[in-house]
């Protein structure tokens, strides 16, 4: 009863999306106030019904509900609350399901913000009610998750073992609502291009949203980093694969999309390229779901696919990324251009960073695309892996990161580019100073990690300089430094924490090359090392835990024979599905980590083993979380609470009534 | 400088970074790419030992060695040709006899292929797909290859 309530739901969803497509539009064109304020209470009964609906799948899981097919698949009454929770979206059907359940959130977001103006909002909630109606159609046409069973059989599938993990708690509901969220930007150009009228009260508009959905994106694709480093039992934490493009693509181009908003909102100009960042990004999204969820590609992080759904993916993204660009290609020319500006200046430097970002994203595409490109033209199977885009990405990225510390000191209109590099001189021979330690204390390791070293220092520097110059000059107490440091804007303190986090996953992705590995087949009682420490065997036993029997090794580890303490890994094996997963055995050393991933037994009574010491890599996430910080702190900026100028005089009473990021 | 200069300084950059990057891209990709091949294709081909590759097909029933270490000797199988395959390191976990991988390596001048990475699936009912295309051509496909019902006990776990 509560399934078919929920199917019902998802249907009902349907239509409340048609009449928000519908009418909002309509009321647009005809310039009726009544039928544009239907948009609201459509946005928010569509986001209500799917809830519903989420919520009686979810019902299924938690109950082990076996007479739906969607569970029975996926889940295993024996699993643990939390992974039959998080099950949910553990497949194709129920993850299409939070992709549109995060769609319409942020759709009731928009239609609860008070601050946006009539027909934006109208126009904005009209379009992104055709991407919902486009994917609920995909999910009750393909991908129904309530499709029943009968008879139901007395036990579930279970779950893909490498997916009971903490890790899908987390990552996909992060990373929807980082890829979804851009719908938002995407349904704010194609309403601005619909209107034909786009200006500094847009960008203001626009900003907190596209910032939100970055900061998640962000945070999104740091966990699936960390989860896949510590679940697939490499060692290695990004692989250039098909699916990790998929979601780093849109945060590129999502990052030049939030510089280039803050070009228009402050100057003006650069109106034209950020309505086109703003569909391209969104359309990376699309791109990117479109090659997760149609098999098209081998990845390793590929699960079952059904490539049928694919064909229906890709016309839905035809639809959305031709139709938005030929709408741009129409209506763009009417746009009221801004001034062109000075090369050295803010602005001149966030071009460069837009530039510089946008191509460093083609290049990814291209390497990600090209071979699924070559198979349609020629037949010819390739794959482009990590040397590709180590190759090109890397090239691109160098001098943004040298650039970037620079740009963030140079003034708006008209920069002082020799004044902005005297400022930074004390940065750049401290980055210099400290990297030359670094070579001399580790005495070997390449050059570019070396150079990157130096860029991670710079970048780190050169924002702490950011916000010393700006509070603090020769002679003045430390105290009103200090009180003029906490008065900056959040938006300075946002943009130097972000890049200070930057330089951190920079300093954490050089001190891999620092990275030490060791094979061997260990038996019971003799060691193994890698870098400073040694690990000893200690014992192979047995564990039967819910679902899963394993081994599991037990080491004791050791640095310059003095004990640090002990450290587990485990191979599992789950029974239902008759899959063996590796549980790497992690132990933290100040930010470094020892990281042991066990392999098969050999004759001999031993235990293949690969262990790694890997210096320093924890930075590589603290970083990112850092980076995440910064956007977070832009958002609680006072400029972006207040919402647009104009309505902000109209409501004195209550000028922060809207945080829609706050949400 | 004036507009017409500013507006020349800001496209003449711009062409400069697209440029390096195309560069960089048609560089990588002569340099970087690697073929996708089945057993047959290489005996088919005749490919110069040397070259780099992915070497996609079924694992043959029987054919796993471990002649000690962490080294494992495989042969790899569509049907129309066999490659044998020596590999050190810690196999994936869904590392079977009869069931379909990926491996990427050189090829020696003796026939014989060195990887240095076996990929691994996430999914005990995922084919890599190219496997899966180059079983088909030589009509060994059986869709129900890994739907579960044979999962053979992991050596692991039967010592």
């Amino acid at each position: 009863m509560i399934v078919e309530l929920g199917h019902y739901a998802l249907t009902l969803a349907l239509g409340l999306s048609l009449v928000q497509w519908v009418l909002p539009f309509w009321g647009a064109r005809a310039g009726d106030s009544a039928l544009m304020a239907m948009a609201a209470p459509a946005a928010l009964g569509t986001f209500a019904a799917l809830m519903t609906s989420f919520a009686a799948l979810t019902w299924a899981y938690v109950v082990s509900d076996f007479s739906v097919l969607n569970v029975v698949e996926n889940s295993h009454s024996m699993k643990p609350m939390i992974y039959k929770i998080s099950g949910v979206w553990g497949n194709h059907e129920g993850s299409m399901l939070l992709w549109v359940v995060i769609l319409t959130l942020f759709g009731a977001l928009v239609a609860l913000s008070r601050t946006l103006p009539e027909r934006l909002k109208a126009l904005t909630l009209s379009v992104q009610a055709s991407v919902t109606i486009a994917f609920l159609l995909f999910i009750l046409l393909t991908s129904n998750p309530f499709t029943r069973l009968d008879p139901a059989p007395f036990e579930g599938r279970d779950l893909n073992p490498l997916l009971q993990d903490i890790g899908l708690a987390v990552h996909p509901p992060l990373l929807y609502l980082g890829y979804v969220g851009f719908s938002i930007s995407f349904a704010f150009a194609v309403a601005a291009l619909i209107d034909g009228r786009i200006d500094a009260v847009w960008a203001r508009a626009a900003r907190p949203w596209t910032l939100t959905a970055w900061v998640f994106l962000t945070l999104g694709i740091s966990m699936g980093s960390y989860w896949a480093y510590y679940e697939l039992g490499w060692g290695g934490w990004w692989f250039w694969d098909p699916v990790e493009n998929a979601s780093f693509m849109p945060w590129i181009a999502g990052t030049a999309l939030i510089h280039s908003t803050v070009v228009m909102e402050k100057r003006d100009a650069l109106k034209v390229w950020t309505i086109l960042l703003a569909i391209v990004t969104f359309s990376l999204s699309l791109i990117g779901t479109f090659l997760v969820r149609s098999g098209v590609l081998t990845s390793v992080h590929a699960f079952a696919t059904d490539p049928e759904r694919g064909t229906f993916i890709l016309l839905i993204l035809i639809f959305f990324i031709g139709g938005s660009l030929a709408l741009f290609a129409w209506r763009a020319p009417m746009l009221r251009q801004g001034g062109i500006f000075a090369p050295v200046s803010r602005e001149g430097a966030l071009v460069l960073n837009n530039l510089l970002l946008s191509t460093a994203c083609a290049t990814v595409f291209i390497g990600t695309l090209y071979p699924l490109a070559l198979e349609g033209l020629t037949g010819d199977k390739i794959s482009v892996g990590p040397p590709y885009f180590e190759a090109t990405f890397l090239p691109i990225m160098m001098p943004l990161i040298l650039f970037m510390p620079l740009g963030q000191t140079l003034a708006w209109k008209r920069g002082d580019l020799l004044g902005a590099a005297q400022r930074l001189i004390w940065a750049f021979a401290a980055a210099l100073a400290l990297s030359l330690v670094v070579a001399a204390v580790t005495r070997r390791g390449p050059v570019l990690a070396l150079v990157g070293v130096g860029l991670g220092f710079f970048a780190l520097a050169g924002s702490l300089s950011e916000i010393v110059t700006r509070s603090w000059s020769r002679g003045m107490p430390l105290a009103t430094a200090w009180r003029r440091a906490r008065g900056l804007p959040r938006s300075a303190w946002g943009t130097a924490v972000a890049h200070a986090g930057i330089g951190v996953i920079v300093l954490g992705v050089s001190a891999t090359a620092w990275g030490v590995e060791t094979l061997a087949v260990v038996r019971p009682g003799e060691t193994i090392a890698a870098g400073p420490y040694t690990l000893r065997l200690d014992s192979v036993t047995p564990r039967t835990q819910h679902t899963y029997r394993a081994e599991v090794a037990r080491f004791s580890v050791l640095r310059g024979g003095v004990p640090v303490g002990p450290l587990e890994a485990e191979r599992r094996f789950y029974a239902t599905r008759g899959m063996a997963t590796t549980e790497a055995g992690l132990m933290t050393r100040g930010l470094g980590q020892i990281y042991v991933g066990l392999g098969e037994p050999d004759a001999s009574g031993g235990i293949g083993v690969r262990l790694y010491w890997k210096p320093y890599v924890l930075l590589i996430w603290i970083g990112t979380l850092i980076t995440a910080l910064g956007g977070g702190l832009s958002l609680f900026d006072r400029r972006l609470r207040i919402g647009a100028p104009q309505k902000a005089r109209q409501r004195t009473k209550a000028p922060v009534a809207a945080a829609p990021a706050a949400s | 400088m004036t507009r017409k200069q500013r507006r020349l300084t800001l496209i003449a950059g711009g062409l400069a970074v697209l440029g390096t990057a195309l560069g960089l891209v048609l560089f990588a990709m002569r340099d970087t790419i690697v073929f996708f091949r089945s057993p047959s294709d290489i005996a088919e081909m005749g490919i110069a030992p040397g070259t780099r590759m992915r070497l996609g097909g079924l694992v043959k029933e029987g054919s796993i060695v471990k002649p000690g270490g962490q080294t494992v000797r495989f042969v790899v199988t569509d049907g129309g040709g066999e490659i044998n395959v020596s590999y050190t390191g810690l196999l994936p976990d869904l590392f079977r006899e009869g069931q379909g991988v990926v491996t990427e390596g050189v090829l020696n001048p003796d026939g014989g292929f060195s990887a240095d990475s076996v990929l691994a699936r996430h999914d005990e009912n995922y084919m890599p797909r190219e496997v899966a295309d180059a079983l088909k051509e030589k009509g060994l496909w059986q869709h129900a290859s890994g739907e579960g019902a044979n999962a053979p006990a992991v050596p692991a776990l039967t010592q």
